[in-house]
This record gives C-alpha cells, structure tokens and sequence, in this order.
C-alpha cells in the first residue's frame, strides 16, 4: 500500500524507490525536489519529468516556501483516522520553484488560514519518519 | 453539422434509496436493467451487439465478456469505461461513436449501484467503497503526498476550488447556496427523487453545518443506492423504435489531472476543452440549448461548469446564478430533475441520471415538470476531483 498507518490509524506516506530520496531529505528537515534541466522543478517525485519525459533530471534542495493557492477547514475528517485531528486546515500550496503540493497547515488558527498566505515547509517527526506539512511564515 | 448517426431510443432508471430494498450482484442488476431498457424502447435483445459497462463486483477482471456471457449478448463492442462521474456520459459517446464507425449497431449502457446479497442471508446490503478509493494502492502519489496531509474524499477538494474562486472573483456562499435550493426546487417535481416532498430554503442551506469550508451539509450530494441504463442505437433502427430518438449530436472529453494538486487550473476546468468541442462538433449554439445538465456533486461544481462550458463567462457566475431561475419552471431549466443534489447520488446512475433526465425531456416524458419546448440539451459528468470531464449534446429528432 502506498498509504500505512501509524499505532492511532492515522495515514502516513511510505516511501517507494522513486519517492524515497524526498522523504530521506524531509528526516533531515529539507523540502527535496526534483529539476529538469529543461523543464525546472516538478513534484510530485516522478521516473521522468512529466512535460519532456526525460530521465535526467537531479535532486535539489528547494526553499521549502510558498502561497496558499487555495485551502479548505476540513471539519470533519471524512475518515476515522482522520477525524480526530479535525478541524484542519489543508492547502494547495504554490511552491516558490513553481510546483504546488498539497500539505497540512499547522501551528495556526485554522480560522485565519487565507490564500494568498506565505507559508513554509513545517517538519513533523512521526512513527517511522517525518512528515512535511507547512505553517505559516512570519 | 449535428451528429445524426447514432441515438438513444430507450431508458431504465431504479429510483435512488438510501437503504437498498432488493441487494443484488452487478450482473443481476445488468439483467434487470437491460431488460427494463429493452421493454422501454420497444427493441429486441437479440438486436443488442454492444455493451458499456462500469465495475462489475463479482468480476473485478473481464468484466465486460462476464455481462455478455451472463446477459447472452453476441457483442461487437464490449467495453468497461472508468471515468468516475463521467463514466455514463463516457460512455453515451462510446457507445455512440462505436455505433458510427460502424463497429456495431445497438449498445446497452449500463449503471448499476446497488448493494449484493450478504452471505450471511441478511437483507440490508451494503456497498463496500474502500476508505481512501483507492488512493493508497502502492506506488500511488495520492497515497504518499496526498492522503497523509488529510485530503480525502471528494468534499475538501471541491472546496479547495470554492476558495479559490472566492479569492479570485469575490463570491457570496448564498450564491451557492441558491443553487442548492433551486435544485431541491425541481425535485418536488420528481417523485423518485430522494429529497421529494422536502423543499429547503436558503436559510436551511446557510445554516447547514460546514463540513469543509466554505461547502456545508447542503451543498453536498447525498450517497444512495440506484441503476440506470440507455439503449443506443442507429439512427436507421432508432426511426422505428416507441419513443422520439435522441441524437448523440455532439460530445467531448478531457482530462488532465487526478487530484486537485496538480489541476492546471483549479478554475479552469477540463469541462471548457469538452464543452468546446461538443458545442463544435454539433454545430450547434448554446442559444439554442433548452435544458442544461451538468453534473452537481457539490453547488460549487454547477457555478464553476456554468462558466467553463460557456454559458456565462468566466467570474460571472455569481451574477448567472442570480438573476436567472435555474428552475424547470424558469427562465434557465437546469437539472429538471433536481440534479444529485435533489434526487441523490446513486453512484455511476447518478452521473447517468443527468442523461436520462435529458433524455425524458426530449422525448416529452418528463411529467409534472416537463419543458414546453425541448429540442436539444446539454448534459455532463464530472469524475473525482474535477478531474476527468465528458459533455454531451443530445437533440431530438
């Protein structure tokens, strides 16, 4: 499965080959993303970039910021394992290299969460690894 | 010049419960359905040569050959179609597209979605939809980057798209609520529908709890159990069948992404290229379209399609919704039938349920709510999270 969980039910990424060198980088608190040297920055962590298709592409270390492109207070949680942690706040996050991804903010009030927002990568340790949400930059 | 080779001659649609009263497996559920359609059109089933169907439970592989063997149909086209909301109007076109190029003559669509049998004898069914859909399957990038930040199920990604579109027009939450109502409007009209007899108002919707912002409760489609099916076929074989055939005049289909991540643009939504090309394809205008049929999982789904299949321009959503009726009885019908919001969302029926409506409307079957005049309609489906995107024109003959 590419979703495990940890000892309360919550979902946490499992690293795969392709995906792995991202999550080593999070354990040491850098946001790892991958550059094409035609296409630039793409994530999600992929074999070949995914407008040329070319292979040689090379990890780097990104700043780890970006814009709340949009976000929603999910009040529920929508699955078990989630609904403890509700209400959180979850964005689409417009990284400053161009990509976006999608991440957990955190140290904020969820209420006065905005797009627009400048945040920056937030790192928590968790069961077996560290887990890449963002909160907001000050 | 509208499409005239292909058209839908016949119909089935199971009324949508919440609690499934007959559990039956998938291929039953075909049988009946097929049967129903059959009846409707007045068609033979040994005329039948193509299939389209959605999952088959009992047989997760090969699921097209084990309807055709357990139906007896003789195909020439066979094919299980996979595109989430849009899987009926994926497969309409399919359906009609194969019938053109000649690769057979008359297709059943099939919808069914309902619960099996429990083993155990007991008579509540229930559908066992896995937690994250899917998602989580090894190797998947949702289930790596998308799941562990909390974002499931479909409610927070429409949101997402909500916000944005606040952020970038400005956009009252009683718009969207107003759509919510309208639809709950039309399905007063509709006496299979699941919130029949239950008319709400913008207050019930403003007040409804917010589930993930801005989307509360009632701007969010109910899961129900139903099935659905169309009979297409030739325009040749549709001239004899009972009802007015339906022309599949024009269709389109587009997909860029899966989860709203990665969307090129959370407003700029694969319905724009397949409205486009359908509206292309058919020759015809959106002036001249009498009833519009999009997909409406969420309120926020309709406001965004209005303007992205061209019926409003882009940011004036708000205003469209506004100042026009979006009820059957007004000046822009709009899912006459109360649309999933109204009716329920049967699974794959509830996408097919915008087809069949429209369907009913060309043919002058639509009951209390039928339109005066009704010549062609707009129709779409919506899968996962704006995801991938089919639209039809239908026109009557």
């Amino acid at each position: 499965m590419g979703t495990r969980h940890d000892s309360t039910g919550r979902p946490l990424p499992l690293a795969n080959p392709t995906t792995r060198p991202h999550f080593d980088a999070a354990r040491e608190h850098r946001f790892a993303m991958q550059r094409c040297p035609r296409d630039g920055f793409f994530f999600y962590p992929r074999s070949r970039c995914p407008n040329c298709l070319g292979a040689d592409w090379s990890w780097e270390t990104a700043s780890g910021r970006g814009v709340v492109h949009s976000f929603t207070i999910d009040r529920t949680g929508h699955v078990p394992a989630l609904a403890k942690l509700a209400p959180y706040a979850i964005a689409i996050v417009e990284l400053d290299e161009g990509p976006r991804c999608t991440a957990r903010l955190v140290d904020c009030d969820v209420e006065a969460v905005r797009v627009g927002m400048r945040v920056e990568a937030a790192y928590e340790e968790i069961e077996g690894g560290t887990l890449v949400n963002f909160r907001p930059r000050l | 010049m509208a499409k005239r080779s292909a058209a839908v001659v016949g119909l089935a649609e199971w009324k949508p419960e919440r609690v499934w009263p007959r559990p039956m497996f998938s291929l039953e559920a075909c049988a009946e359905l097929a049967a129903l359609a059959l009846a409707d059109a007045g068609v033979e089933k040994r005329e039948v040569d193509g299939l389209c169907i959605g999952g088959i439970y009992e047989s997760p592989l090969f699921g097209p050959s084990a309807a055709a063997e357990y139906l007896g149909i003789h195909a020439n086209f066979a094919e299980t179609v996979d595109l989430g909301g849009a899987t009926s109007a994926g497969m309409l076109w399919r359906a009609a597209a194969a019938i053109e190029v000649g690769a057979c003559e008359t297709v059943l669509v099939l919808c069914p979605s309902i619960p099996p049998p429990r083993p155990d004898g007991a008579k509540r069914g229930k559908l066992d939809f896995p937690i994250y859909l899917g998602g989580d399957a090894w190797g998947s990038p949702q289930g790596a980057f998308e799941i562990p930040a909390g974002l499931v199920a479909a409610t927070p990604s429409f949101a997402m798209v909500a916000q944005r579109y606040m952020a970038r027009y400005g956009l009252r939450e009683e718009t969207l609520a107003k759509i919510a109502v309208d639809a709950r409007y039309n399905a007063q009209f509709n006496p299979d529908a699941i919130f029949y007899g239950k008319p709400i108002t913008l207050e019930d919707v403003m007040q409804s709890r917010r589930v993930a912002d801005p989307l509360k409760l009632l701007e969010i489609v109910m899961p129900c159990f139903g099935g659905g099916a169309l009979l297409v076929t030739t325009a040749e074989r549709a001239a004899r069948a009972r009802h007015r055939p339906v022309f599949v005049a024009g269709f389109g289909e587009h997909l860029t992404h899966k989860s709203i991540t990665y969307a090129p643009d959370l407003l700029d939504n694969p319905i724009r290229v397949a409205a486009e090309r359908a509206f292309r394809m058919a020759g015809i205008s959106h002036a001249a379209v009498d009833v519009v049929q999009p997909y409406d999982c969420f309120t926020i789904t309709v406001l965004v399609t209005l303007e992205n299949a061209g019926f409003c321009g882009k940011g004036e959503g708000e205003r469209f919704v506004t100042e026009r009726s979006l009820r059957w009885d007004g000046d822009f019908p709009l899912n006459t039938h109360g649309g999933q919001l109204g009716a329920g969302q049967a699974g794959t029926a509830g996408g097919l349920s915008h087809l069949t409506e429209a369907v009913r409307q060309l043919q002058g079957r639509a009951g209390a709510r039928q339109l005066k005049k009704c010549d062609v309609a707009y129709a779409n489906g919506t899968g996962g999270m704006m995801a991938e995107q089919v639209a039809v024109i239908l026109q009557g003959a």
